[in-house]
């Protein structure tokens, strides 16, 4: 019963079959970008695109790992075979990380829920690669909705938030959320506004501040690109208030996209932009060796000239992008 | 012109120590040096705000409880034990459960599997109770019961046997630890989420200070914050951070302050630091009175007096060289007494891995018995106050403490209770917790911080462990036992009774005692209305905070 | 992990729970942070978890090794049944139990299937080791027929 010396491919068939194990380890190939992974990614493209993906971000202590809970839950009771994957920061010195947020949504899902915790660090090419093949390789197996779940701090954890099919930022009263909203470009991202922690004094504010913000981007033209404006749903994450409705608006919202043609085009915008990812993170690779590994001839002097400056670093970088075809 | 005020203070603490009866002992040296009961200022000790004691004669009255905590087996195992204690003249029963007791379910329940009768007695249903107080009178001793989830259920089990002996529940002295917020915050014996058990608890309260005069309802504890890792000041503050969230919901329940805060009492750890834990002692009863008077609006002095229950550090005990621990105990109680406690309990040496051996228990008792009646701390009352380290450590812990109340008043908008809640919600305990574990733990490893016998001076251990066995005996007895139990009853009435209580407990008017004895005197097992409550109340599954 | 043409893993995947009552979750916490410390991803159940989480977080996680946090004197009972719940998922994963077990069970639980036990005076290094010679040992045996 071991996976043991099963090729990729018997290892999919597995996965499609229901064994959750062998999900578990196609996701790890894809993470690692292992060998195996382009094997597994193409096994996976022909058969995914189904899925509604649903990405949650916010700060920490927004309690968005708590509403995620409650969303799976309602997902769970109204039959919906979903999926979670919870990002959570590495620590930039060791390149660890403790993930913690499986056990409490565990309890809350129903069991035929996949949850995935996934560290921000580790991934060959970086998180914002090892995302969209994981989602890919759900949506193949079969999971619909799949909710991603990040911590709205860094640039990348938000932009992977934003590749969802629909995304949701989660703010809280006290934190200065409106506006942290609007500096990390949530404020363009966000399909759905959920004010959590609504029994708290501030709630309301934060709600009119959010109001305020969206009637201005509308005005200058911003939000042209999505044509819709964002709601805002008021939700008590521990009770489980409003988390009914954040699920219709969701609903909603996806509907929506179906409709005005958007959602093929986010997904074939999605698609694009893990292709111009790959291909960035390829150059940067390659650039990477010809700095330190000497890949092609002559850099070395290039570089030698700048360390004793007779070149400056805009002269050597002119010179060195020449080469890039090279490359 | 010096200020009459404190001649007056001096005046009444004489008043008041001349009115005491005194131990008959001779308060003089080894040597035969008398020595006076008082050295120094103000304040005085049995004088608000008791930093020097509660009593202006100290020890010299009474000395303090030694109240060796003890558990095990079936019920009636520990009913011979109870038995003995008493013919040996003690009046103080101290009841330890076993762990599915403890969690609020059952012998039988799947994870019981191993547990049942260990670490305590195993107590599933009104059965097993009566099994434990057999032939004891309840009017005449007093018991202590450490146990917290389903405090509200041992409770009214309790009240159930001495109604069943023609014991009325005004005559029921005794404490029952029943602290719900530490639960949350380090021991993880919870069941409910913190509002559904905070509610239990006023019930409780509101129960006792009508209709049980001498029974406390909650030991306020420190002991096992300490334990999960927190450090003296983490300990000090939350502890008492933890008993004014207390006063905060009895209030708002209704009950006047005078009303349940003079039967609140608290129960601290003791650890190596010597002077830390003085000072930490010390400041906690300085904290506590003037809270309660100038926050809480205490007027009877009873309710600004904190009383204590020290236990020395179990953490502190190591396996290796096991027996050099009777020195860090003897340390431990020696703070706890000049720290003023009202009752200790001393660690056996062999406690580091498994249950003490009699041995070793029976040495622990020696040990604060040593303390008691040899070294003479006992003759003079606070006899470290003035001493000028003493003093800042005292300020230095109150101040700590305080940064930390300031804090929970921020994020509980003013109110102790609601920082409480938030604390819990937020990760703010269990944080603070981890971090002063880790931050020993690498000290330790790195060899900054030293203790004996395990990062340095190692040599001498003979790799020796203590290790005491239960056999399988007590869960096959105790399985059996809850089966015929339920066998037995009236199954139709333990049905409708547990259906009533669950409509009660969604009424928060309803207080749940009245029910809850009717309950258990169905014999409706432990877990059984543990269960007809989570399906009210909802299980408490932790958020991860690391 | 998988067959030899497999690269090796940047991080172990490293599932750490208590089973059943026992709440006593300080030492969890600090392996914790130290597996963290050495690199590795941690996916932190905690307490009060059951086999079958335990093995769904295998499962689903992909996990490289489980550490098992024991107070209570039950791990004679738990362990080993870790290790069959586990043998009879067909997931190959070493189970490594640390906290306070008396030296003459050590042999025992090693017989019973459990890869390693780590003492209360474990150093951090001494952990993290630990966890990565079990791993090691699991994916240098040779492939079970």
């Amino acid at each position: 019963m071991s996976l043991r010396g099963l090729t990729p491919a018997d290892i999919f068939e597995r996965a499609l079959a229901g064994e959750r194990r062998a999900l578990g380890r196609l996701i790890t190939f894809v993470e690692r970008d292992a060998a195996e992974a382009e094997v597994v990614a193409e096994m996976a493209h022909t058969r995914a695109g189904n899925a509604h993906v649903i990405g949650i971000t916010g700060s920490p202590g927004s309690g968005k790992s708590t509403l995620t809970g409650q969303l799976v839950k309602l997902l769970g009771e109204a039959g919906k075979r979903a999926a979670v994957l919870a990002v959570d920061p590495s620590s930039p010195l060791t390149g660890g990380a403790i993930l913690g947020d499986r056990v409490r949504m565990e309890d809350v899902a129903s069991p035929d829920t996949f949850i995935r915790s996934m560290a921000t660090r580790g991934h060959q090419g970086g998180l914002s690669l090892a995302v969209p093949g994981v989602v890919r390789l759900l949506d193949a197996t079969g999971y619909d909705p799949i909710v991603i779940e990040t911590v709205g701090v860094g640039q990348v954890e938000v932009d992977i938030a934003g590749t969802a099919d629909t995304t949701v930022v989660v703010a809280t009263p006290g934190m200065g959320d409106s506006v942290q909203a609007n500096k990390a470009g949530l404020l363009e991202l966000a399909d759905l506004f959920v004010v959590n922690k609504a029994d708290r004094p501030g709630a309301t504010d934060v709600r009119r501040d959010l109001d305020l913000m969206l009637d201005l981007s509308h005005v200058s033209g911003h939000d042209q690109h999505t044509g819709m404006r964002p709601e805002i749903v008021m939700t008590t994450a521990l009770s489980g208030e409003g988390a009914p409705e954040m699920w219709d608006a969701i609903e909603r919202h996806h509907a929506a996209i179906i409709d005005n043609g958007q959602l093929a085009a986010r997904r074939i915008n999605r698609d694009v932009t893990e292709v111009r990812n790959r291909l960035m993170a390829e150059l940067e690779s390659r650039v990477d060796d010809m700095l330190t590994r000497n890949s092609l001839t002559g850099v070395t002097e290039i570089l030698d000239a700048v360390a004793e400056r007779s070149l400056s670093p805009t002269a050597a970088a002119t010179q060195l992008a020449a080469r890039i075809k090279d490359l | 012109m010096s200020d009459p005020a404190p001649d007056q203070a001096r005046a009444a603490w004489q008043e008041a120590y001349d009115a005491t009866k005194l131990r008959d002992v001779p308060f003089e040296t080894m040597s035969g040096v008398p020595v006076d009961p008082l050295y120094g200022e103000g304040p005085y000790p049995g004088q608000y705000p008791y930093t020097r004691g509660l009593h202006a004669a100290g020890y010299r009255s009474r000395l303090w409880t030694m109240r060796m905590f003890a558990g095990f087996g079936t019920a009636e195992d520990t009913n011979a034990r109870f038995k003995e204690l008493l013919r040996a003249g003690g009046g103080g029963l101290s009841t330890a459960f076993d762990m599915p007791t403890l969690m609020g379910r059952d012998s039988d329940h799947e994870w019981a599997l191993g547990e049942v009768g260990h670490c305590g007695v195993a107590v599933d249903t009104l059965a097993d109770m009566e099994d434990l107080f057999a032939d004891i009178d309840l009017s005449s001793v007093s018991t202590s019961m450490t146990i917290n989830g389903p405090a509200a259920m041992i409770m009214a089990m309790y009240i159930a046997v001495g109604e069943n002996t023609g014991v009325d529940r005004a005559q029921l002295a005794g404490t029952i630890q029943n602290d719900i917020l530490k639960e949350y915050q380090a021991q993880k014996e919870y069941i409910f989420p913190p509002r559904p058990s905070m509610r239990i608890i006023t019930d409780m309260m509101k129960f006792t200070s009508a209709e049980m005069p001498k029974w406390h309802p909650i030991s306020i504890s420190g002991y096992h914050i300490r334990e999960a890792g927190s450090n003296a000041a983490q300990e000090l503050a939350f502890t008492l951070a933890n008993g004014f969230a207390y006063v905060e919901a009895a209030v708002a329940a209704g009950l006047d302050v005078d009303d349940f805060a003079p039967r609140l009492s608290f129960f601290f750890n003791s650890h190596s630091d010597f002077f830390e834990e003085i000072g930490k002692f010390r400041a906690a009863r300085r904290i506590w009175a003037r809270w309660m008077k100038e926050r809480y609006g205490a007027k009877d002095p009873k309710s600004m007096m904190m009383k204590f229950h020290t236990q020395t550090a179990g953490v502190s005990l190591t396996a290796q060289q096991a027996e050099i621990n009777i020195g860090r105990v003897a340390i431990q109680a020696l703070a706890g007494a000049l720290g003023g406690t009202q009752s200790l309990h001393t660690d056996a040496y062999d406690e580091a891995m498994a249950l003490p051996t009699e041995n070793a228990a029976r040495i622990a008792l020696r040990t604060q018995q040593i303390v008691a009646h040899e070294t003479g701390v006992t003759n003079v009352v606070d006899p470290l106050g003035g001493a000028p380290f003493v003093e800042w450590m005292t300020d230095e812990m109150e101040r700590r403490a305080e940064e930390v109340f300031a804090h929970l008043l921020d994020i509980g908008n003013d109110s102790i209770l609601e920082g409480a809640y938030a604390g819990i919600e937020n990760g703010y305990f269990v944080g603070e917790i981890a971090d002063a574990a880790y931050r020993f733990e690498r000290e330790v490893n790195e060899g900054k911080r030293i203790i004996v016998g395990v990062n340095e001076f190692t040599e001498g251990d003979d790799g020796e462990r203590n290790l005491l066995r239960i056999g399988a005996e007590v869960e096959d007895y105790q399985l059996k036992r809850l089966n015929d139990v339920k066998q037995r009853r009236d199954s139709a009435a333990v049905t409708r009774v547990l259906e009533r209580l669950k409509t009660e407990a969604a009424d928060p008017e309803i207080n749940l005692m009245p029910t809850m004895i009717e309950a258990v005197k169905t014999f409706a097992t432990e877990g059984e209305i543990v269960g007809a409550l989570e399906e009210e109340f909802g299980t408490y599954v932790e958020k991860v905070f690391l | 992990m998988a067959d030899e043409a497999s690269p090796e893993p940047q991080q172990l995947r490293v599932v750490l729970a208590k089973l059943g009552f026992d709440g006593h979750d300080r030492g969890i916490k600090i392996v914790a942070r130290i597996l963290r410390d050495a690199g590795m991803e941690v996916i932190y159940l905690g307490i009060r978890q059951s086999y079958k989480n335990v093995v769904n977080a295998v499962e689903q996680e992909d996990a490289d090794a489980i550490g098992l946090s024991m107070h209570n004197a039950s791990h004679m009972t738990l362990a080993p049944k870790m290790v069959d719940a586990l043998a009879a998922a067909g997931l190959e994963v070493p189970v490594v139990v640390g906290g306070i077990v008396p030296d003459e069970d050590i042999e025992p639980l090693l017989e019973k299937g459990v890869a390693a036990i780590l003492g209360p005076g474990a150093s951090a290094e001494e952990v993290a080791q630990t966890i990565r010679d079990a791993v090691a040992a699991v994916r240098a045996e040779a492939p079970k027929a």
